[in-house]
């Protein structure tokens, strides 16, 4: 029981940091198309800046979560993705530091190398996330010993990339609703646009993910056995289709909250399709880790949840209170500290 | 070189790092949070003035120590992968700990208090400020218990094959941890004032501001002077801990080969590891050692040749760090104190005023030493008696342990040369108009 919480808790803190960094990472990729002067890129660069670093942490809270309930499998999981983590890790290490060093020279190369940094440092971000987690989704070639016989190469697989790619293209249209909802003048109009025009992009790559799901991996298998679980897909389904309804409204918050919805459907569908494993052993199932055979003791177990259960409300709520008060609309250099 | 040399020397130069930006951090966020409840009780718009430009340095340096921060998160598992699996169910939960309840609330209120001058009351501003100085010593206080559990490991039981959790707050109590939080946060402070002193001095000897460097030198004095002396002082109690649960760390911190009572200490030695002797050996006080570590001038000190060469550390790295941790130590309160007392009267000092410019290096000198007292000095054991480093590395290959190593170290120097370069512009350039 206590076991089935925490794989619950995993999942939910997993798709915490999708819907909150996805929107950092999803405007820094689109930022050389959606900006076209030096007062455009500031804003992109400000629409995140109060809270990306809270965002990121997610991912810390989500990593040191997998430490604490699961140990093994933070430890092979991590191992097994050695290169592509590191390079995981460069990119949100390059993509930081831009904000806080873009604007503090007064040089055209010296702001071009850190806008550079900034895209390249948001996309990879999303793109390895997604390949991670699609082959995730299909199960690694974990030998007896859980050590992961494959490579970055093989991760490269088709399903593997279709993930990558369908995150990258979901976190541009949530960053593109969040650049609408704060940028002003034409940039909001631009961004409008374009989180219009990746809406099908999204709606096509989502249902092509789902139907190499069911015919490559055994996700879908929790769901036959207990159809009420279709529930979670139907919620991000309808996350999706509100997402362009109210954007065609013109009310972008809840188009926003809708994709937000999407996103955290995305990931739950595929985490609990795992349940009750955490990493698939594609080479023999016995091989996998479960919440069984990776878990911390009872004690360890319950004292996180006990944390978990105080902390974590609290987050959330000084969080939201933060995205309230510094959300407004970016008009001029006084709405600007990047 | 093996993947365990080279896991060693990443994660050395990962936390290396890391432990540049931590403690200016550390120290400095609680001066910040001073000035501007200074400006909340008087009104007085030089304190804004100096909460923003401190601040300004400050948020440069914050950033290096987040982004440095991720790498060390994750690197147990990468690199140290039998490790995590080994200790996870106590290491881990104190990492996740540390992320929930700190890192939340200093990342999100980091950026609270960067965007927030215009839009929330001064009042609300100075309490972010405090939120986020109080969320980062937090942060220290888990990580530094993390860190303790592997100096000193407590609360456990080995069952399943691995380390199990049995006493929550026997970890959480352990004194190793509470030592170390008090000297490294007060180091932290040592680092935060001379940063604060030597920038002031740079200015005061051009005769800019004033106003504005008097104020912040001396603040930086009063915080120097009482942070120096309490590292100096509980660095001898941390000593005391060290000779009573790791007394080969501490023969090999001294370079002391034989067993002996009233063991003198030599101002002057130099180790020869090979020979298991030291080279040169003079200047003896009488009886210091025996007292430095148990407080007693009849006290026997085991001497290194007592245990089996496998489960000692490297004697000349832990020796001469040990060494020049305490120089500094020494020095540091001096300094302060000095300035102190001719707080008044400092532009008539010029010579003084250089000095703390080239003075600021020297915590920093001191921090990196320590930790590397405490971690090489704690080998052949990633958690001291319980499991060699040699069996908890990750089975990687040495390609991709090498290349995450030098993409590191090219990496981590590029930052560093941007990031120094940006903060010694915006030192240069003092304060603006608030
Ligand atoms: C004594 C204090 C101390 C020590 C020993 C360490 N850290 Fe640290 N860490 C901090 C004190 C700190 C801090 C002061 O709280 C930082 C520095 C700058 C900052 O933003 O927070 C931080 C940032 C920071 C972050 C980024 C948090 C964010 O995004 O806001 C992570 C993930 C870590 N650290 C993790 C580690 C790990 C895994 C360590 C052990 C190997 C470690 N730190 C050693
Ligand atoms: C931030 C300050 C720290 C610094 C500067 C530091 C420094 C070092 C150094 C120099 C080494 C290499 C020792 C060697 O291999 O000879 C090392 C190793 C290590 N330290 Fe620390 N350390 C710090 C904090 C921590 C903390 C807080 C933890 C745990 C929470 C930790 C865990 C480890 C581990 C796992 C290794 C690798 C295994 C080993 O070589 O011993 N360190 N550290
Ligand atoms: C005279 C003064 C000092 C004494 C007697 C002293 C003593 C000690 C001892 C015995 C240790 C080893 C603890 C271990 O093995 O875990 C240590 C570690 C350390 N020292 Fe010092 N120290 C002094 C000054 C300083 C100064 C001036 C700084 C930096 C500004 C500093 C920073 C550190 C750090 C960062 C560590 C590693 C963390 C820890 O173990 O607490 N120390 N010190």
């Amino acid at each position: 029981m206590l076991e089935t919480i925490w794989f619950v808790l995993w999942g939910v803190l997993w798709a915490m940091y999708f819907v909150l960094d996805g929107f950092d990472l999803g405007m820094g990729t689109l930022m050389p198309f959606l900006a076209r002067d030096e007062f455009e890129k500031r804003s992109i660069y400000n629409a995140g800046g109060p809270f990306w670093d809270g965002n990121e942490v997610w991912l810390i809270a989500a990593g040191g979560v997998t430490f604490a309930a699961f140990p093994l499998a933070y430890a092979t999981m991590f191992s097994g993705l050695y290169t592509a983590l590191m390079m995981l890790l460069f990119a949100l290490i390059v993509r930081g530091v831009s904000y806080e060093f873009r604007n503090k020279v007064d040089s055209i190369s010296w702001r071009s190398l850190w806008d550079a940094c900034h895209t390249v440092g948001s996309f990879l971000p999303a793109l390895l996330l997604g390949v991670a987690f699609a082959n995730m989704f299909h199960g690694l070639p974990l030998d007896e010993q859980h050590v992961n016989q494959g490579g970055i190469v093989d991760l490269l697989n088709p399903y593997g990339l279709l993930g990558g790619v369908l995150f990258v293209v979901m976190f541009a249209m949530h960053g593109a609703l969040w650049l609408a909802i704060r940028a002003t003048g034409d940039l909001k109009t631009r961004a409008a646009a374009t989180a219009c025009k990746l809406w099908p992009a999204v709606l096509i790559l989502v249902v092509a993910f789902l139907a190499y799901t069911y015919v490559h991996t055994q996700l879908f298998g929790n769901y036959m056995k207990n159809p009420h679980l279709f529930l979670i897909l139907i919620a991000a389904v309808s996350g999706l289709v509100a997402a362009r309804l109210y954007l065609g409204a013109g009310k972008l918050w809840k188009a926003w909250a809708g994709s937000a919805v999407f996103i955290a459907g995305v990931v739950m569908f595929g985490v609990v399709g795992l349940f009750p494993a955490i990493l698939i052993s594609s080479l023999n199932p016995a091989w996998s880790l479960t919440i069984h055979n990776s878990a911390s003791s009872a004690l360890t177990l319950k004292i996180m949840l006990g944390v978990t259960l105080v902390f974590i409300p609290l987050v959330i709520a000084y969080q939201i209170w933060a995205i309230k008060t510094f959300s407004g609309p970016i008009k001029s250099e006084a709405d600007m500290e990047y | 070189m093996d993947v365990l040399m080279l896991s060693r020397l990443q994660f050395a130069a990962a936390t290396m790092f890391h432990f540049l930006f931590v403690p200016l951090t550390l120290g400095i966020s609680v001066m910040i949070a001073c000035m501007e409840t200074a400006y909340v009780r008087t009104g007085k718009p030089v304190y804004k003035r100096m909460a923003k430009f401190w601040g300004k340095l400050f948020l440069i340096n914050f950033t290096l120590g987040v982004v440095t921060g991720i790498t060390l998160e994750f690197q147990f598992g990468t690199n140290w992968s039998r490790y995590s699996a080994y200790v996870g169910d106590i290491f881990g939960s104190l990492l996740a700990i540390e992320a929930t309840a700190a890192f939340f609330l200093e990342s999100t209120f980091i950026g609270v208090w960067h965007f927030g001058w215009d839009k929330l009351s001064p009042k609300a501003h100075a309490a972010s400020a405090w939120l986020v100085a109080g969320a980062g010593n937090l942060s220290a206080i888990w990580i530094l218990i993390a860190n303790g559990f592997m100096q000193n490991p407590l609360g456990y039981e080995i069952r399943n094959g691995r380390a199990e959790l049995t006493d929550f707050v026997a970890v959480i109590s352990n004194p190793w941890a509470w030592n170390q939080f008090v000297h490294v946060v007060s180091a932290s402070f040592c680092v935060a004032a001379f940063f604060v002193a030597g920038i002031s001095a740079w200015h005061l000897l051009r005769k800019q501001n004033v106003e504005f460097f008097t104020k912040s030198m001396k603040l930086a004095l009063s915080i120097g002077l009482a942070s120096t002396a309490i590292v100096a002082i509980q660095g001898h109690a941390h000593g005391n801990l060290v000779a009573k649960l790791q007394p080969v760390k501490l023969a090999a911190m001294e370079a002391h080969w034989e067993t002996t009572r009233n063991a003198p200490m030599y101002l002057l030695q130099i180790p020869d590891e090979k020979g298991e002797k030291n080279l040169v050996q003079a200047l003896p006080v009488p009886s210091l050692l025996s007292i430095l570590a148990y407080n007693d001038p009849d006290a026997e000190v085991k001497g290194l040749k007592d245990y089996p060469a496998a489960d000692r550390p490297p004697v000349g790295i832990t020796f001469i760090a040990f060494r020049l941790m305490v120089g500094i130590g020494t020095l540091m309160p001096l300094l302060m104190l000095f300035g102190l007392l001719k707080r008044d009267t400092l532009a008539s000092y010029p010579l003084y005023l250089k000095a703390l410019i080239f003075a600021i290096p020297l915590p920093y000198l001191g921090m990196q030493a320590g930790w590397v007292v405490a971690e090489v000095g704690r080998q052949p054991w990633i958690v001291y008696g319980l499991m060699r480093t040699a069996d908890a590395v990750s089975p990687i290959t040495v390609a991709q342990a090498g290349g995450s190593l030098v993409a590191m170290l090219l990496l981590y120097t590029l930052l560093g040369a941007a990031g120094a370069f940006l903060m010694v512009t915006a030192a240069r350039k003092g304060p603006q108009d608030a």
